[in-house]
């Protein structure tokens, strides 16, 4: 099976500033990567080039295996793409915001319809579908962005702080069911701010200021640098690359 | 000294109570976490806290003063962060402190001491121009903190403030929070995330407006009844499945690892066998130490 994310030297540049620096990294296929770093080291730049949404300076990159300089548009129908700030319209029902979305990917009303079923299922939403978005708990309407991002069957999803502010049994909740989707092959490609959700990836990179400085599975990386936690780990890592920067 | 004490409070909407016989008590310079689930009550208990909510039974007091009858004292003695919070996104962050000082009426030389102590704790200094819609999700709390700080509360009510912020920047916020406790302020903070209630003196985990448990972070997570295993195997969905089904163990992925959860009784070389089936060595699997989140998740799933 070829990898799902493959990149090499990725770069980007915004005038003199580079947000992006020769990042180099590889996601297998059903893979569950952990994308951290601080805010503003560069990582919306990198999912947007990934996405398809941002053509990079320099370096390669493909996707699902498309290519990301010159076969965006292919991408774009390969992934998927969930939020913390994800926009469900809160003041249409559970059931038509999926509709809306499925309708944006173009699926066959019949299609649509048996998906929002299945989807609705498996992440536990049915007794909700009728129900407006906006009331529904910050849990629930996380689960919807989920499905909303699924129903085109996107066999990489990229999940931007997916449970922020969420309580830990809802958390739990949610892993179980990204767990499900990686074992059906989906590869997911989540970012998050909080150590104890990256703790759930299989692999993490860090990155800082535009580059990767530490990458490998979670346990091991705790283990190598001698901390507690990945809390600790991330902290320290980033404030002494930023202690160097300024010395 | 006990500067929040509230006791056996009700707040009911329509019948049902949101905070249901709560008690709490924080001392000054203690620093207390709540935790709980979407809809504990969490929100609806600061509100009580703060007065901005009347209570249908119990008492509040608060710095000594009764919150019923004595609110005008307690006003100028709390400081409220709600979870959205609302600077001025074209204002600067200065002219967001100044605006706050002015409801407070703080103003001329004593505004300029505040803001420069303000921004020496913060670190905001460097940003005082800058419009707080330019600034980075960690340092619009950090402002929002400040704009809370600016009379000098004695009590701090926090209601989820770091969600959202990069965990840099979320130490940073509670290094502040400790300052602040050093220097006598007591503190009441809700957040959902375990690493953050291990920094607290005391935490109370709260479900369906009700106090389930609570005491200092060790003593919470001393309360998790049975024993964590760790397992560095990365099991298909089918072993998953068997695992779950072997009677007295209930397991979760962590990432490239397993946790396997047993009883306090069971002793884990019985389990040799059925765990062996699933691709888990008893020999090659190392005890972990529970961790506040296993103790909050068997405290509601109970």
């Amino acid at each position: 099976m070829p990898a799902a994310v493959i990149i090499d030297n990725l770069t980007k540049r915004f005038g003199p500033f580079t947000a992006v620096d020769k990042i180099s990294l590889t996601v297998e296929t059903g893979e569950i990567f952990g994308f951290l770093g601080a805010n503003g080291a560069g990582k919306t730049t990198a999912i947007r080039m990934l996405c398809g949404l941002l053509l990079p300076t320099s370096g390669h990159g493909r996707v699902g295996g498309f290519d990301i300089f010159k076969e965006s548009d292919k991408i774009k129908k390969t992934i998927g793409y969930m939020s913390q700030k994800f926009s469900l319209y809160g003041d249409l029902t559970a059931y038509e915001n999926l509709w809306f979305y499925g309708s944006i990917y173009q699926l066959k009303n019949s299609v649509l319809k048996d998906r929002i079923n299945e989807l609705s299922e498996s992440l536990g939403l049915t007794e909700f579908l009728k129900q407006k978005s906006g009331p529904l708990p910050l849990g629930w309407r996380q689960r919807l962005a989920l499905a909303a991002s699924l129903l085109h069957r996107p066999q990489i999803l990229f999940l931007d702080e997916p449970t922020g502010g969420v309580d830990p049994v809802f958390r739990r909740k949610f892993w179980e069911v990204l767990y499900g989707l990686a074992d059906s092959g989906t590869t997911l490609f989540v970012t998050t701010h909080y150590m104890d959700e990256a703790e759930y990836c299989r692999r993490i990179s860090i990155m800082h200021r535009g580059k990767i400085i530490e990458m490998g599975p979670p346990h091991e990386l705790i283990a190598r640098h001698g901390k507690p936690d990945l809390q600790e780990l991330f902290i320290d890592l980033i404030r002494e690359k930023d202690k160097n920067a300024q010395d | 000294m006990t500067v929040v004490q509230a006791y056996n409070i009700t707040k009911t909407y329509g019948g049902k109570p949101a905070v249901e016989s709560f008690s709490l008590k924080a001392d000054k310079g203690e620093l207390v976490a709540l935790v709980g689930p979407d809809g504990a009550g969490k929100t609806t208990l600061f509100r009580c806290l703060c007065g901005l909510l009347e209570i249908d039974r119990g008492e509040i007091m608060l710095a000594g003063f009764d919150i019923k009858k004595e609110f005008d004292h307690i006003k100028p003695l709390m400081g409220y962060m709600p979870q959205n919070f609302s600077l001025y996104p074209d204002l600067s962050v200065e002219e967001n402190l100044d605006f706050y000082a002015g409801l407070f009426d703080i103003r001329g030389d004593n505004l300029k001491t505040k803001k420069a102590r303000l921004y020496e704790f913060s670190g905001l200094g460097p940003f005082a121009k800058r419009r707080a819609g330019r600034l980075s999700g960690g340092m619009k709390q950090k402002l929002a903190l400040s704009c809370n700080l600016i009379h000098d509360p004695e009590i701090l009510i926090l209601d989820e403030p770091t969600t959202g912020v990069d965990p840099v920047s979320r130490r940073q916020f509670w290094e502040i929070l400790k300052n602040l406790k050093t220097s006598g302020s007591t503190i009441i903070v809700s957040t959902p995330y375990m690493d953050e209630v291990a920094l607290a003196d005391r935490a109370i985990f709260m479900y369906r407006g009700k106090a389930m448990t609570e005491g200092t972070p060790a003593q919470l997570a001393a309360q998790f009844r049975g024993k964590v295993f760790r397992a560095d195997i990365l099991p298909s969905p089918e072993d998953m499945r068997r695992l779950n089904d072997i009677k007295g163990i209930s397991s979760r992925r962590f990432g490239s690892t397993v946790h396997v959860y047993i009883g306090t009784a069971e002793n884990i070389e019985n389990l040799r066998q059925p765990l062996s089936g699933v691709g888990i060595d008893i020999d090659k699997i190392s005890p972990v130490p529970p961790d506040l989140e296993d103790t909050f998740i068997q405290f509601m799933e109970q």
